[in-house]
């Protein structure tokens, strides 16, 4: 491309790259500030004229949000299991895709902490948690990890910056994400020590209500079995979502991005993670039904309720669970690249699914003899306050992949 | 809350929980200082390597 035609911000373009014109791009930012707008006007609402401008309620003090938060916490998994494979187990070819999945992963996290700003109702108090810390409460031990695992990816997402192109002309910047890359071994350990906590933690916070026989497991020391399931659901559909959004940003930017070995080796290893999952899962669920049974909590109490029916298994464990697993392990089906984008489609919905049973159905079972169900329905300040952070989300991933190198395969995929 | 706040209590738990959290947070503090003074030396040792050439 001549300089004459080259867009007005060219220079700041990662060497030997192409980008649309400027302005085509700052149409773009605008035409995502709309629906971001809507978003931040619900936030605000919520913060201004308190929670009872949402549908939640006694019934229901966790809804959209938490389960999104869930959700979230999950796919962006794929940043500390992207970067336990390449810096910890030493998968090289994944150094192509783990900027993209740090991206991503900074996405997830400030959209969960973000949430929970909205959610808490009083964002102003939000400290409180660190100063007066519950130490025996789970949701404490995930606040600080997920705030210091957020920590960890700004660290991982900082030589990203540094490495701008007329950033890194500077010599301490240059010097300073040389050596933050060497030392991204230990960051990326410390992130898989904090993400292996707080994803578990999630999962033990449903795990240990005693008195929810639907949610309510046993399990291993402190830790009920939803714990570690919560792992490993989130390390099986990370990668997944990395993969998702990787071919989104493709379709959107009209070129290839990432190679597709790299691509294949992600999809191969999520798809075992999540056999393993579903087998473990679903002996978690037989021995759940047997025992619930016996104290007097029957199977079919759980799944009595409408919208609440027998479906929700059928589809979490099957529709969402062993179609993108089958999808995902064979190798014909994995090369087809719509059937590749299907089963990570469905297996990031299943996460969803899964997050969302856990906590918002577990509270829509009724457990006591007069107690009635009570149906949930989040309203549009729910809903636009969490899409706000999708929003946004898309804003940081264009900017990040108009400005900063991302994408290493790239120039030599599109000479 | 540190060990002075007044609701510390000198127990496993919080020095487990707690403990858990400053050395996490120690350790990022180190290492982005340790990249931090390692390029500002780079800097240096490059500049006066700079001058001694010319």
């Amino acid at each position: 491309m001549d300089s004459a035609s080259a867009p007005f911000d060219s220079a700041l373009f990662p060497e030997g790259t192409r980008r649309c014109k400027l302005r085509w791009f700052l149409l773009w930012l605008a035409v995502l500030h709309g629906p971001l707008m809507i978003g931040v006007i619900a936030m605000l609402m919520c913060w201004g004229l308190a929670l009872n401008v949402t549908n939640l309620n006694n019934n229901y003090p966790f809804g959209l949000w938490i389960a999104a938060d869930l959700g979230i916490i999950a796919l962006g998994a794929g940043a500390f299991f992207t970067g336990f494979l390449r810096y910890v187990v030493k998968i090289d070819e994944l150094k192509h895709i783990v900027n993209f999945a740090v991206v991503i992963g900074v996405i997830c996290y400030a959209s969960a902490q973000g949430m929970l700003g909205v959610d808490i109702g009083q964002p102003l108090r939000g400290w409180f948690i660190f100063w007066h810390a519950n130490v025996h409460s789970m949701l404490t031990e995930v606040a600080f990890c997920i705030t210091c695992y957020f920590m960890v990816l700004c660290i991982e997402y900082l030589p990203l910056i540094l490495e701008q192109r007329q950033i890194n002309r500077l010599g301490f910047f240059h010097g300073m994400a040389h050596h933050l890359h060497e030392a991204m071994p230990t960051i990326a350990a410390i992130g898989v020590f904090l993400s292996f906590f707080h994803q578990g933690s999630l999962g033990g916070v449903p795990g240990v209500l005693y008195a929810r026989p639907f949610a309510f497991r046993e399990g291993f020391l402190v830790w009920p079995w939803t714990f570690f399931l919560f792992i490993l659901s989130a390390i099986a559909c990370g990668p997944c979502f990395t993969i998702l959004i990787t071919w989104i940003t493709e379709k959107f930017a009209r070129k290839k991005l990432v190679k597709r070995n790299v691509i294949d080796i992600l999809a191969k290893i999520s798809g075992r993670l999540l056999v393993l999952y579903l087998v473990l899962k679903t002996i978690d669920t037989v021995y759940w039904v047997s025992t619930a049974g016996k104290v007097g909590a029957p199977f079919s109490s759980f799944y009595a309720n409408s919208p609440y029916g027998y479906w929700v298994l059928f589809m979490e464990l099957g529709i969402l669970g062993v179609i993108p697993a089958i999808i995902l392990l064979s190798e014909k089906a994995r090369k087809n690249e719509n059937i590749l984008i299907l089963a990570c489609v469905l297996n990031c919905a299943g996460i969803f699914m899964n997050r969302w049973i856990m906590t918002v159905q577990s509270l829509a079972v009724p457990v006591l003899p007069f107690d009635s169900y009570v149906g949930y329905h989040p309203n549009w300040v729910e809903y636009a306050s969490t899409l706000l952070f999708v929003w946004a989300g898309v804003i940081v991933v264009s900017i990040s992949y108009r400005y900063l190198p991302i994408f290493s395969q790239e120039k030599e995929l599109n000479p | 809350m540190f060990p002075f706040a007044f609701e510390w209590a000198n127990d496993p738990v919080h020095f487990v929980f707690m403990g858990a959290l400053y050395t996490v947070l120690i350790c990022l503090v180190i290492i982005l200082h340790y990249c931090g003074i390692r390029a500002f030396l780079d800097l240096i040792c490059k500049k006066k390597g700079h001058d001694e050439h010319h």
